[in-house]
């Protein structure tokens, strides 16, 4: 006899897995949905635990080895919870020629952390772009969506801390 | 949220939109939303320019939102297009200024030149830009839109599609500058029954913000031009493939898409036609090896975005195995307004193989930061000084960067050379998609060399040895010359190891990975040896390590 299929369930109930499932749902739950999914359920959660991984792998019928394989390809997941706040500094060529460098060892001197960590208390998460596209901004970064251009770490460290 | 529609603020109704507005309009408030003025609350400068105008009575202006205007270096922007007046620097308390402005516009007045930052240059892709509402279907075929792609369908076949994108001369203008009338030739004769076609919007080049720009300032053009080519290859689904660091575009796409879906510009029946074509948004993930046309394939499957060898080429097997289009979002941009206006008229702008316009993202050190849009064959020197205004303090000028990472840095004896796909090639560089970074002399090129090389080890996807073994290798050989290590055999060990990357590597980011060490060795090797041989740093951005004397 043939194994019956089962839909695999969320790992937990909580709502916001509707809108992951849905958006996978929408694209037939083929395995090339996967980014797709991944970027459904970091939006909704923040950052990818084990159990989004399996549950995504397991409905769009891809092994856990791949999915797992994706997510840490690609530099835009995570894997860690994200702190409250999170400050990215972009890297780009035009804010690095009017010291970007600098801003982030001030913001790693100030803060106490390293790009993709996260403060002790849980504040802020430190993360560096790649080019935010703002070159005309430049030294640019982004606080929790908002993206600040011409700026010093002295004007970060101070907006983060007013947070 | 800050993308609420401003018609739906009743209140300020009267003012702001011109679907609601009644009577005769004697003046516009253009107000740039595009992501960099956005920035700088935008958003806020136009509700209260709205209030400030209702205030003041005035009922016969249109405040509204479009997209870029160009010179980011002063945003926010507002432009009055009656007079070409335009604002700059603006915070909300100046609404007042704009609104007196406004008040002042006479019927009679003429449109004054604007400097040469906007006079000198020239514009296709970017027509629409900074004319219209970025989401407005009705201000995107005002100023003609869909007229080419009605024409398409009406009085051309797929061949004369294909037949006059060739004779327009266009070429990708994702970089590496392939003849596009001869891709779509490729994909239309590839056998298959499914077809796509792809735009890359992954516009990973570090301090390239063209595509960011058209797409969140003219979304229905890309629409249109990939409706355009799916017809001219047989396709009848798309895909574009977009930057999750683009939040704005991705937001101003999908309602384009939505809107054109609506309005029977896209899905089945476009334009009381048989043609279908729907078009698709696949989010990349920050993996910059994705622009890079087999890894983009791979990552609209859901895979890792690593590259295969090639052939086969995606028009033959491309995505899902069939064949595919993949064109730039520039690219795309040109396509409509070649067709409305005919490949001669295009064929005639530029200069030798390169045919048409190019735009460019200023950044760095050069005072008019922005995008523009000039015709080919226009000198460095133009681009930089006269539409650039110059080096930011009045320093000088050391070199101009253009490529990106697999690019070169281009020196000042160089200014005067005629932009081109084969011209840049010549000085050792690369057009890429078209960012140009200015650098003056607080610059070191080997620091930049080893700037580039940190972001393709980084970047490499990890496929191929020579590419992730070898930018590693390079850059710790960059390294040790930035930190006063090196012996000029580690120079000579840096050439040939670089020799090696670019040969043997399997796709475009490996092989062009050691072109910065190429150009800056060839223009500035007196600063490699300076930090080799004299220990010193002559921009003073490296800090080396000084030779201990050694007690005989």
């Amino acid at each position: 006899m043939p194994a019956l299929y089962t839909k695999p369930s969320p790992p937990t109930d909580d709502r916001r897995w509707k809108i992951v499932e849905t958006r996978m749902r929408r694209m037939g739950d083929r395995p090339a949905a996967l980014i797709e999914a991944l970027h459904a359920a970091q939006e909704a959660f923040g950052y990818l635990d084990e159990g989004a991984l399996h549950f995504v792998g397991d409905t769009l019928g891809v092994p856990h080895s791949r999915v797992y394989g994706v997510a840490t390809f690609y530099s835009f997941f995570t894997l860690k919870p994200q702190g409250e706040h999170t400050c990215v500094v972009c890297t780009g060529t035009a804010c690095y020629i009017n010291g970007s460098k600098e801003i982030l060892a001030g913001l790693e001197r100030d803060l106490g952390v390293k790009p993709k960590q996260t403060t002790a208390d849980g504040k802020v998460s430190l993360l560096t772009a790649r080019c935010l596209g703002a070159c005309s901004l430049a030294p640019a970064a982004i606080i929790d969506g908002d993206v600040k251009g011409k700026v010093s770490a002295g004007d970060l460290v101070a907006q983060l801390e007013a947070m | 949220m800050s993308e609420q529609p401003v018609a739906a603020r009743p209140m300020r109704r009267r003012v702001i939109t011109e679907d609601v507005h009644e009577g005769p309009v004697r003046a516009h408030a253009y107000v740039c939303e595009a992501a960099s003025c956005m920035s700088a609350q935008a958003h806020d400068i136009m509700l209260r320019i709205g209030e400030s105008a209702a205030d003041a009575g005035l009922t016969d202006v249109v405040v509204k939102r479009v997209g870029c205007l160009g010179l980011c270096a002063a945003g926010p922007l507002v432009e009055i297009p009656e007079t070409g007046q335009l604002f700059e620097r603006l915070t909300p308390d100046d609404a007042a200024t704009v609104v007196a402005a406004l008040k002042a516009v006479r019927p009679t007045d003429e449109r004054q030149p604007q400097g040469p930052f906007f006079e000198k240059q020239l514009r296709v892709a970017t027509e629409n830009m900074g004319r219209i509402d970025p989401e407005s279907l009705e201000d995107y075929v005002e100023r003609g839109g869909y007229e080419a792609l009605r024409k398409v369908l009406a009085d051309m076949t797929s061949s004369e599609v294909r037949d006059e994108i060739t004779r327009s001369g266009l070429r990708g203008r994702g970089g590496a500058g392939f003849p596009t009338g001869l891709k779509w030739t490729t994909v239309a004769k590839a056998e298959g029954k499914q077809k796509y076609v792809i735009c890359n919007a992954d516009e990973g080049d570090p301090g390239a913000f063209m595509d960011r720009s058209v797409l969140e300032s003219d979304p229905y053009r890309i629409l249109e031009g990939m409706a355009i080519a799916a017809f001219a290859v047989h396709a009848t689904e798309g895909y574009i493939y977009c930057r999750a660091e683009y939040p704005l575009a991705v937001a101003r796409l999908r309602t384009a898409i939505r809107n054109a879906q609506r309005a029977g510009f896209l899905g089945a029946g476009i334009a009381e036609t048989s043609f279908h074509f729907d078009v698709q948004i696949r989010l990349g993930a920050g993996a910059f090896v994705c622009g890079e046309e087999t890894a983009l394939i791979a990552s609209v499957e859901g895979k890792r975005g690593t590259p295969r060898p090639r052939p086969p080429y995606p028009a033959v097997e491309g995505l899902f195995d069939c064949p595919t289009l993949i064109n730039n979002v520039e690219t795309f941009a040109n396509v409509p307004t070649i067709v409305r206006k005919g490949a001669q008229w295009y064929a005639d702008i530029g200069v030798g193989k390169s045919k048409g316009t190019k735009v460019f993202a200023l950044a760095g050190r050069i005072v008019n930061t922005g995008l523009v849009e000039v015709p080919m064959g226009m000198t460095l020197r133009e681009i930089v000084y006269d539409i650039g205004g110059g080096i930011i303090d009045g320093r000088p000028f050391k070199a101009v960067q253009t490529g990106g990472p697999s690019g070169g840095c281009i020196p000042a004896e160089h200014l005067d050379t005629p932009v081109s796909y084969e011209s840049l090639i010549e000085l050792g560089s690369f057009m890429g998609s078209g960012g140009m970074i200015v650098m003056d002399d607080t610059s070191c090129m080997v620091d930049v060399a080893k700037y580039f090389m940190d972001f393709c080890r980084d970047e490499s996807c990890g496929k191929c040895v020579p590419c992730r073994v070898g930018t590693t290798q390079l850059w710790m050989l960059l390294d040790l010359i930035t930190r006063g290590r090196a012996t000029m055999a580690d120079l000579a060990q840096l050439e040939r190891l670089a020799g090696i990357v670019r040969r043997m590597s399997l796709c475009g980011l490996g092989q062009g990975a050691p072109n910065p060490i190429f150009s800056t060795l060839r223009y500035f090797r007196d600063e490699y040896l300076a930090h080799i041989v004299d220990r010193v740093c002559p921009a003073g951005v490296c800090t080396l390590e000084q030779p201990v004397e050694v007690m005989a």
